[in-house]
């Protein structure tokens, strides 16, 4: 390795160490949780980020090139989380004594590590590296969260397939991990695909693992379901369509996918008759009827969070007051729930 | 009856027609399309355009020995009555001459047999040629096209089913036919005045292909509309997955001082109201599509009259 790229010089042994020279910057990387995307090459790793943060078209990551570097990629997207994706190319083995790598940098600061498998290949060829990672990983940052996605599952037609291979591939991995005695280690495992909602809901529920404060938001949403009679309410990300809290009701994937589909109607329609003024920008709200007895509320409670819900059954000219009201009251709330962050990291500085 | 149009869906094999027939008409999503098998022959639907007008649009199969029999067996019944003929041309074709061969063949007949029918040509599948180079392909394309129909006038569009431009083509179709166009769009104007709007879109319900518009403030974006038409479709059709039967929708969007507003205006229209006057409260807008919608609902009976009379004498 005669060329070594920039980014990767952060990896090494040496690079980590002016973060401890400058206090202000150490906190912020404190604060940044990050995000480790690694599997074998071609799984997929880049068409995610690209589809989920950047906004290209499924059918787009087809031209993508392969990623030769590691890749850092920040993802300011909204106050609650700063949180940095790093992507390690598939052909880089990092336990391959040529590859200068630091594992020791690269584990102890991250939160979590997203390993990808490619089910439209043979997966089982992908099992041995994610067990090198968790068993390494593990050692040096027990706190690690693994998150296992079996991706690209629309090249399965049936549903009984997805979940045959994804019981195979938990069985074979959960089995290795007993083998070194690593049980108390869990991994997560999400069936995803770019082609529809699966791969955001599943990043939703990898970030949302990653929020302190996420039992404090489901409990306000679970009050504000309770007081309204919402059926179902969300906190978004309005960019990457990622929700960092939901209430404690079940997961549904079809109402993921209308609500989705609305934020996409409302920032699209927004943006064609917008004058570009960013300022009004906190104070989009809208207001979706559909047959006359469901609705979809959705208001933007700061710079990147909107609040989202949906309710069948009512009177829309009765609840609307309602509605804005309570909507008024989760929006002050958070600013409390955000204030305690931001006076906590502050008193950490000193 | 004088609400019935035929509409003449005409071109080579694989250029695309039917794909683009059923995303615009039968919901069709456009990845979809790739289940449709080659058109056997001539399929015929009838589509209940604006509650009134029937379109009857003949989806010609562009098989040669097809071709042949239009030309000369069926000659007359085939071209004998149209409205319109849409001619689409793939942009990936390998022999544009021999497209164009066809092309003037139904020209010729066309000519003799519907003489006013206007004459659309569609450049499909444009997606497949890169950003940069669609708009010089296409225009190469379009003048030879326009001097081989010499000397009937025909228009052309570049589209593509993966975008909103073929809102834009069918759009231009639909408005040339819908009869009394005049009346809805000056009372558009004359609404988007009283209720002091930057733009009201007039949609028609089951397509969202828009039939009349009143531009009140100019706009950078000159294709708006076809994107507006796209997005407002592409929710329907992701949302009645959803909510079953979703046939009224209503949305209503605020910026600060920008408001959005999509209401069902007659039981065959949605009308857009965009307003950015910050005096203007929303509530408002709402009181005034409530109030218009009379109007309109008189506007479209004007245009059933002499049909129903037609059909019902005792009407």
């Amino acid at each position: 390795m005669a060329e070594i790229n920039p980014p990767e010089l952060f990896i090494g042994s040496d690079a980590i160490q002016p973060f401890s020279q400058e206090p202000v910057s150490m906190a912020e990387q404190e604060a940044k949780p990050q995000i480790i995307l690694m599997g074998l090459r071609r799984c997929g790793k880049s068409s995610i980020a690209q589809v989920v943060f950047n906004k290209i078209t499924p059918n787009g990551t087809v031209l993508l090139e392969s990623t030769t570097k590691i890749e850092f990629t920040d993802i300011e997207t909204n106050t609650f989380l700063h949180y940095e994706l790093v992507e390690i190319p598939g052909q880089m083995d990092i336990f391959e004594s040529t590859v200068p790598m630091n594992h020791e940098g690269l584990f102890s600061n991250c939160d979590a590590v997203i390993y990808i498998i490619d089910c439209s290949d043979s997966y089982e060829s992908a099992l041995p590296y994610l067990y090198q990672i968790v068993t390494c990983a593990h050692k040096i940052n027990p706190k690690i969260r693994f998150e296992v996605f079996i991706h690209k599952t629309d090249v399965l037609r049936q549903d009984g397939d997805k979940l045959a291979i994804r019981r195979s591939i938990y069985y074979k991995v959960t089995r290795d991990l007993q083998d070194s005695c690593l049980e108390a280690v869990k991994l997560h495992f999400y069936l995803t695909s770019i082609y529809d909602y699966s791969i955001f809901e599943a990043l939703s529920s990898v970030v949302q693992k990653l929020i302190p404060e996420l039992p404090t938001l489901e409990n306000m949403l679970n009050l504000l379901n309770q007081k309204c009679r919402i059926e179902k309410s969300y906190l978004f990300d309005l960019h990457s369509k990622i929700y960092i809290a939901t209430d404690s009701t079940p997961l549904d994937i079809a109402m993921y996918a209308l609500v989705s589909d609305m934020i996409d109607t409302v920032l699209d329609l927004a943006n064609i008759y917008d004058s570009g003024s960013d300022a009004k920008d906190a104070n989009l709200s809208s207001t979706f009827e559909l047959n006359n007895k469901s609705f979809l509320f959705l208001k933007k409670v700061n710079q990147y969070l909107a609040l989202v819900v949906f309710m069948t059954g009512e009177d829309l000219q009765e609840t609307s007051g309602l509605i804005e009201y309570n909507f008024y009251l989760f929006k002050k709330a958070l600013e409390n729930v955000f204030e305690i962050r931001t006076r906590k990291s502050k008193e950490k500085l000193l | 009856m004088g609400n019935k149009k035929k509409v003449l869906l005409m071109g080579k094999s694989g250029a695309g027609k039917t794909s683009m027939r059923s995303i615009i008409f039968a919901n069709y999503v456009a990845r979809d399309t790739r289940r449709l098998g080659p058109t056997m022959n001539v399929e015929h639907s009838y589509i209940r355009f604006l509650g009134t007008m029937v379109l009857n649009l003949w989806d010609c199969g562009g098989q040669p020995n097809y071709f042949d029999n239009y030309i000369t067996p069926q000659r007359e019944q085939i071209f004998k009555g149209a409205e319109v003929l849409i001619f689409v041309i793939s942009v990936e074709t390998k022999e544009l001459q021999d497209d164009l061969r066809l092309y003037q063949s139904c020209l010729e007949a066309l000519a003799h047999l519907s003489p006013e029918a206007k004459i659309v040509c569609l450049i499909s599948k444009m997606d497949l040629i890169a950003d940069e180079k669609r708009e010089q392909e296409f225009s190469v394309r379009e003048s030879e096209i326009k001097r081989r129909s010499l000397p009937l006038k025909v228009t052309c569009y570049p589209t593509s089913i993966w975008d909103e431009s073929l809102y834009k083509a069918w759009s231009s179709i639909i408005y040339s036919l819908v009869p009394n166009i005049a009346k809805f769009e000056s009372s558009l104007n004359m609404f988007a005045d009283i209720m002091r709007a930057d733009e009201v879109l007039l949609f028609e319900k089951a397509t969202y292909l828009i039939i009349a518009h009143s531009v009140r403030r100019k706009h950078p974006d000159g294709h708006r509309f076809e994107k507006i038409s796209n997005i407002i479709k592409q929710f329907k059709l992701n949302a009645s997955r959803y909510v079953a039967n979703l046939h009224t929708m209503r949305m209503e969007i605020i910026n600060g001082d920008l408001k959005i507003l999509l209401d069902m205006l007659t039981p065959n229209t949605a009308i857009m109201v965009v307003i950015t006057d910050p005096l203007v409260y929303p509530a408002a807008i709402s009181l005034n599509i409530q109030t218009a919608r009379k109007h309109f609902e008189m506007l479209e009976k004007l245009d059933r009259a002499p049909a129903m009379q037609f059909g019902d004498p005792k009407v």
